[in-house]
């Protein structure tokens, strides 16, 4: 009876999860933006990313973000040449990822077209180094699909061992403004 | 209960890496150019394979004193310097040009180069970068045999090079610069008007703003065989350190020529190291960004 009980329990678990399967959509961007910038009295400093690519996972609200580090353009060629050469050393971390998760995402309703806060915890792995993130931001939902995400927020260069040295201190920012700005399609459309 | 909790969370962790995945997958394999073989247009006396980006405005001075050998009365040097203003512009992000006056000899000077080949990993794979470089030199200064029927022409020099570079690790970029110098007009007829001249160069990166860089200019015997201001031509030799500051480079050297313009260090170094003819060499350079050029390129697609 008991090993009935079971049995009758995992094909529910099952069942359950395959309905879910079903109705799983991703949501993919190959051309997402993400910008930064950085602010001091001396001088500010801006870099766009029009190559991110990021899925988000409509079963659980899995979320992630690939970012190549060459593909960031700033407006002076040398500042670029730096960035990649000197700060996060793009040749040997070309990428930065993040991987996490929308945290509140049973409270997104797929229903109803319009903008939802949601907090989205993760990790961020830049430079070599991860770090545990959580951040506000939101999303865009019309017709029973996310078409955008947007977020905000800030990153210390130094919790990623990106060292500016003491000559040009004065010109970068010890913290960056990150936005991303995501447009997503629904996958296998 | 808790097995069940760890099952979940390894799904959501597995379907994270896969989603990762996934983006990697449709990812086409793209080219990846390498950047900053050296800080900056220079090695030290010689041009290297970098050029100015498109929309990029860069001022050179180029500063050489006297000789170390010259003593306490001419301090060591630094009392007697000829120096090099210049500007080069980056056109396009593979070509360059650029003028320039040096005091010595008040030699007016221009030189045009073109990035040919660009080193890179991945999908289009290039060993080496290579640019091509002529540079063309005008004396100003008052004809030594004023007595003489002079040409204009006799006041012209040209050189071509092939600057061929690697950079074989973050830290170690090379490069071989065989180069062709042409004067117009000799000393004697014992000298060529052609003279080879090969130019290797390295540098090896100490920390992200500093780095070693040694240059020798080897000129292929039997070319020149007439004294310069009664001192026989040497090989040109030089080591320094580049430094950098956002958008200055500094470069701060010891080198047996005083030349800024190519056909002079090339055909007309006269210091022995081994004399103390030693030079001190500046080169600063700033750049200007006149435009974006990344952007009106994006505007342009749109």
């Amino acid at each position: 009876m008991l090993i009935m009980k079971n049995l009758i329990l995992i094909l529910t678990t099952l069942a359950i999860f395959s309905t879910l399967t079903v109705d799983a959509q991703k949501f993919y961007t190959r051309d997402g933006q993400i910008s930064f910038f950085s602010s001091t009295p001396v001088e500010d400093i801006k870099a766009d990313n029009y190559q991110v690519s990021s899925v988000l996972n409509s079963e659980g609200g899995a979320i992630v973000f690939s970012v190549l580090m060459k593909g960031f353009e700033f407006e002076k060629a040398l500042m670029q040449e730096h960035f990649n050469e000197k700060y996060v050393e793009s040749d040997e971390y070309p990428k930065a990822t993040f991987k996490g998760a929308i945290a509140d995402w049973e409270n997104v309703s797929m229903e109803e077209d319009g903008e939802v806060e949601v907090t989205v915890n993760g990790s961020l792995n830049m430079h070599g180094v991860s770090n545990k993130v959580e951040q506000k931001g939101t999303l865009t939902i019309k017709d029973g699909a996310v078409v955008a995400a947007k977020s905000v927020f800030n990153i210390v260069l130094e919790d990623y061992e990106i060292k500016i040295p003491a000559l040009v201190r004065e010109n970068i920012g010890e913290e960056v403004e990150v936005t991303v700005e995501m447009e997503y399609k629904i996958y296998g459309n | 209960m808790i097995a069940l909790v760890g099952c979940l969370l390894t799904f959501q962790l597995t379907a994270q890496d896969d989603l990762l995945d996934m983006l990697d997958e449709g990812q086409e394999e793209t080219t990846d150019y390498t950047i900053a073989t050296f800080k900056t247009t220079r090695i030290l006396n010689g041009h290297s394979i970098e050029t100015n980006a498109e929309g990029v405005l860069m001022f050179v001075v180029g500063h050489r004193f006297g000789r170390l050998s010259s003593g306490i009365n001419e301090l060591f040097g630094l009392d007697n310097a000829t120096i090099r203003l210049g500007f080069e512009y980056g056109v396009t992000d593979n070509l360059d040009i650029g003028i320039g006056r040096n005091s010595f000899e008040k030699t007016l000077d221009g030189f045009a180069k073109y990035k040919l080949l660009r080193q890179s990993t991945g999908k289009r794979k290039m060993p080496v970068t290579m640019t091509a470089l002529a540079t063309m030199a005008l004396k100003t200064n008052k004809w030594a045999e004023p007595g003489r029927e002079n040409f204009f022409s006799s006041r012209l020099y040209y050189s071509y090079s092939l600057l061929v570079a690697r950079k074989f690790n973050k830290m170690f970029s090379f490069q071989l610069a065989p180069m062709l110098v042409h004067r117009n007009l000799v000393a004697s007829t014992e000298d060529a008007n052609d003279v080879f001249v090969l130019g290797i160069g390295g540098r090896a990166k100490l920390s992200g703003s500093l780095a070693v860089n040694l240059e020798y200019h080897f000129i292929v015997p039997g070319a020149i065989s007439s004294k310069v201001y009664g001192e026989d031509v040497q090989n040109a030799l030089s080591l320094g350190v580049d430094i950098e500051t956002g958008g200055h480079v500094f470069q701060v050297f010891f080198t047996n020529s005083r030349g800024t313009t190519d056909k002079l260090f090339a055909t007309e170094t006269t210091g022995d190291w081994l004399k103390g003819d030693i030079h001190i060499g500046f080169n600063i350079t700033r750049v200007f960004t006149m435009y974006d050029a990344q952007k009106k390129r994006r505007n342009k697609g749109k």
